[in-house]
């Protein structure tokens, strides 16, 4: 494997940490370089401290290691907040001529670049551009051709005029020039080298957005909360150029029932939250459930309960998803493990949910929606995107759907469970349907044959789709291996690559990473054919672990991470190494 | 086709469980007149109804329909209005699910402007759980849970729908049947959110605000000089606390509807097979 290289700019929120982070990733993605990042951000508009990690290498990079080789640091804190990533050889660049750097100390070992950042911004035309400065000494000191950095600046600033560009290119190359003069002699053991292919840059949160279009999703009413705003921000100004449209509701009681609606009248149709809002949505849930709706509910899991630590990575709410609500309430519940997998999730949450007319949550954390990560474009390949839209009747077969006197039959109870639908404006299929315990035609009824036949009714639609769908997990490393690990959505690219470190050490493993949580592929055979089972998830009790027990009347050994920050490979592969030696 | 339709073509053939004598019927009476004079089929009408004796409306008409969780109606038609421009929505409730669970809705609903209609049946009594107080009993209304009345103020959902930019704010009584309908009328055919409050008398729990009361008290507008576009003529009667008002107190001419506002117009139901054709773009877009 090719060297990766890590790098990061931290300072205090409204220093524009993130769009300096984002143009030098994008800068990498243009190089031909695959490129992983990861934020440490507070819930705040100003102050604190929030950093941009990349980490990039030439092959695939799929996680975050506790490594840091050239740190941007614009406050003294950023310096103390990486003390432990940043090693011998490490560079920091920073500003001395700014009050509050004057007196940094640059721990031995590592080279301390003192640019002048600011005055070389005013000089290239703003001192708004002191981080463009920062970039252009990164690339000196990593032999990285600037020219990518001006493609990035081009598509950063482009549309703000090309003198706004060329003076952001003017400000990357004196602190590139300042770096070569000044500190000609220093040996950086860095060199980003660039390749030939083309990448593109995308989070999950896009990655889901850009999944709802493809799928034909033309309607989406949300409340923006933290990290499931970027979907809502990704569709507005985009749907409506497929004649969709985007209702910021005012509430996440509302933003269900908006969605609702839309999906009655024929719209794929889908809300996104994170825990909080879930909480509210719990209310509407079942009414989508037993009237039949099919809607695409999005959860971007945070840190919870309550309010709990918005900008921080967990994976808590696993339970309300597969069990929330009052009542049995059938759904499917599917979590992508990767950014590309939340694009083709996306598209089969929706085929799921118009197929079985069941309401389908898709599950991702925050890991994913704050992560850009490079792919080839073919990873999002449009011609693949396959739209089923299951059983809606056209208003010349409608009579077949009717009872004897004419009446359509939304809630049939049909042999698969699944019931005709029809949209409406079409003629002969007017009908109700309601959130009480209704009959064929949707009517409210309390009388117990009925009620029996709905519910199985409903619940066979879940049975249908086991037969007639593949629920899989994806599997890595030795098939064979005694110890097998399990774990759900983000956790797949740490894991990988710890496996790959493991490896390297002689410790063979199996991992199975599932992306369906309800229905959920049977891992009895996986379970027993294995001495030990880990189970790994970011949640204090194991959810995934405790389900997984009572499916394989098992017990496993579970590593479990609740402190809002993500699974790093490195730490993974130490844990797992400490959890076999445990039980040996 | 619309001639054809009568206003029995919205009634289904489900026989309404509501007291005898309750002013429900006469409202619901009211709304299928309505729609079948403004032209509207039951196979292009989309019917929403929310929780409590108003709330089973859904089923004792004829449309496509849903009947949802308590207070939250107004979103769903919401929805179904922007998916599909071309139907005729109209969302029923009653007090408590339009002022009390669901006032946040109601606030939202009135500013966004959705080009259709909701009708309240405000019978100012919780009916259905059998008689508590509502959001807009009598501040001295003796009830099971406020035995010495709520002592606090009634809330007034025509200043509450003016304040949040109503652009149709009307108030009808279900047992001025031909009114009534007249007025439920105005409201579809207003280009914009259509407001109408119906006194619909509660026989079984409500002694005070009764048939009676409406018919000695209320003010038909239509009988004075009242202008509905003067903002300010609107405002006066809908605080005055004196006298209570039956007809359109504001429309606005100027009502420009969300829809139009978004240039909304295609039923979102029609997609194709698979990806847009340009969807490519997309990807390319986070070169």
């Amino acid at each position: 494997m090719p060297a990766d290289f890590n790098w990061a700019i931290g300072g205090e929120a409204g220093d524009g940490i993130d769009s300096t982070g984002k143009i030098f990733a994008q800068a990498l993605s243009r190089a031909g370089r695959h490129v992983f990042t990861s934020k440490d951000f507070a819930s705040r508009i100003r102050g604190g401290y929030t950093a941009y990690k990349v980490r990039t290498s030439t092959a695939q990079v799929q996680s975050v290691v506790d490594r840091l080789d050239v740190l941007i640091a614009l406050t003294p804190r950023t310096i103390d907040e990486n003390l432990d990533e940043l090693h011998e050889g490490s560079v920091i660049v920073y500003d001395g001529e700014r009050t509050t750097m004057q007196d940094v100390e640059i721990p031995e070992g590592m080279h301390g670049l003192d640019v002048p950042l600011k005055r070389l911004a005013e000089e290239a035309g703003g001192a708004i551009m002191r981080n463009v400065v920062a970039l252009g000494a990164a690339c000196a000191v990593t032999q990285f051709p600037i020219e990518n950095l001006d493609s990035a600046l081009q598509k950063r600033f482009g549309n703000k005029g090309q003198s706004i560009v060329d003076n952001n290119k003017e400000a990357a190359r004196a602190g590139q020039e300042y770096v070569e003069e000044n500190y000609a002699d220093a040996d950086f053991d860095y060199h980003l080298e660039t390749t030939d292919a083309d990448y593109v840059l995308l989070n999950g949160d896009e990655a889901i957005g850009m999944g709802a279009i493809a799928a034909g999703c033309r309607f989406y009413a949300g409340y923006p909360i933290t990290p499931a705003t970027d979907v809502m921000e990704y569709l507005t100004g985009r749907i409506e150029r497929y004649g969709g449209h985007v209702v910021q509701a005012e509430d996440e009681l509302s933003a269900i029932n908006i969605a609702l609606g839309a999906a009655r009248a024929g719209a794929r149709s889908m809300t996104a939250t994170s825990g909080p809002g879930i909480d509210l949505m719990a209310e509407t849930f079942g009414l989508v459930a037993t009237t039949e709706t099919p809607l695409v509910i999005c959860d971007v899991m945070r840190s919870g309960p309550s309010t709990g630590m918005p900008t921080k990575q967990e994976q808590g709410d696993l339970n309300m998803l597969l069990y929330g609500g009052h009542g049995e309430v059938p759904r499917f519940v599917v979590a992508p493990t990767t950014v590309s997998e939340c694009f083709w999730k996306t598209v089969e949450a929706f085929n799921l949910a118009e197929k079985y007319q069941t309401p389908v949550y898709l599950v991702s954390d925050l890991a994913l929606a704050v992560t850009e990560q490079t792919f080839p474009p073919e990873a999002f390949d449009m011609d693949e995107v396959e739209i089923e839209r299951g059983n809606v009747v056209a208003e010349d077969d409608i009579q077949a759907f009717q009872d004897e006197s004419g009446k359509f039959t939304p809630h049939a109870n049909t042999e698969d469970g699944i019931s005709p639908r029809s949209f409406p404006g079409t003629a002969g299929g007017a009908h109700m349907t309601t959130g009480l315990e209704h009959d064929e035609l949707g009517r409210r009824t309390e009388d117990t044959d009925v009620r029996v036949e709905q519910v199985d009714k409903r619940a066979r639609k879940v049975e249908t789709a086991k037969e007639r769908e593949t629920f899989d997990y994806r599997e890595f490393g030795d098939p064979d291996a005694e110890t097998l690990v399990v774990s759900w959505g983000s956790n797949e690219g740490a894991l990988r690559e710890a496996l790959q470190m493991l490896q390297d050490r002689d410790v063979d493993v199996r991992f199975i990473s599932v992306p369906y949580l309800f229905p959920r592929p049977d891992l009895t055979e996986a379970f027993e054919a294995a001495e030990r089972v880990v189970v790994v998830e970011c949640n204090a009790t194991g959810q995934l672990a405790d389900v997984l027990e009572r499916d394989t009347l098992s017990r496993v050994d579970r590593i479990n991470k609740y402190d809002g920050v993500r699974f790093k490979a490195d730490e993974l592969a130490e844990e797992i190494e400490r959890t076999i030696e445990a039980n040996q | 086709m619309s001639s054809e339709i009568r206003f029995t073509d919205f009634k289904s053939d489900k026989q309404p469980t509501w007291c005898p004598g309750c002013g429900d019927f006469g409202t619901m009476n009211g709304m299928m007149k309505a729609l079948a004079n403004t032209g509207n089929h039951p196979d292009d009408t989309f019917i929403v109804a929310g929780i409590g004796c108003s709330g089973k409306i859904g089923t004792y008409m004829h449309s496509y329909a849903l009947h949802g969780v308590h207070g939250r109606a107004l979103p769903v038609g919401t929805g179904v209005k922007i998916a599909n421009p071309d139907l005729e929505v109209m969302v029923a409730g009653g007090d408590g699910d339009g002022y009390s669970i669901g006032a946040g809705h109601f606030v939202h609903a009135v500013r966004r402007n959705m080009d259709m209609s909701y009708v309240v049946m405000d019978n100012r009594i919780y009916g259905l759980t059998k008689g508590q107080a509502s959001p807009t009993s009598r501040e001295d209304f003796e009830t099971a849970t406020t035995p010495d009345g709520p002592k606090q103020a009634p809330v007034n959902p025509l200043a509450l729908a003016l304040a949040s930019g109503g652009t149709f704010i009307a108030q009808s009584f279900s047992s001025d049947a031909m009114r009534h309908a007249e007025i439920v009328q105005e409201a579809i055919e207003h280009d914009g959110f259509g407001f109408v409050n119906v006194f619909s008398p509660c026989v079984t729990f409500n002694d005070v605000d009764t048939y009676d009361y409406f018919r000695d008290s209320l003010v038909d507008l239509a009988e004075t000089d009242h202008d509905p576009t003067d903002h300010d003529a609107a405002r006066e009667k809908i605080l005055d606390a004196e006298k209570e008002y039956q007809g359109v107190i504001y429309r606005d001419e100027e009502s420009v509807p969300y829809g139009e506002q978004f240039g909304l117009g295609e039923n979102m139901a029609d997609i194709p097979d698979g990806a847009p054709e340009d969807a490519m773009d997309l990807v390319r877009e986070f070169y």
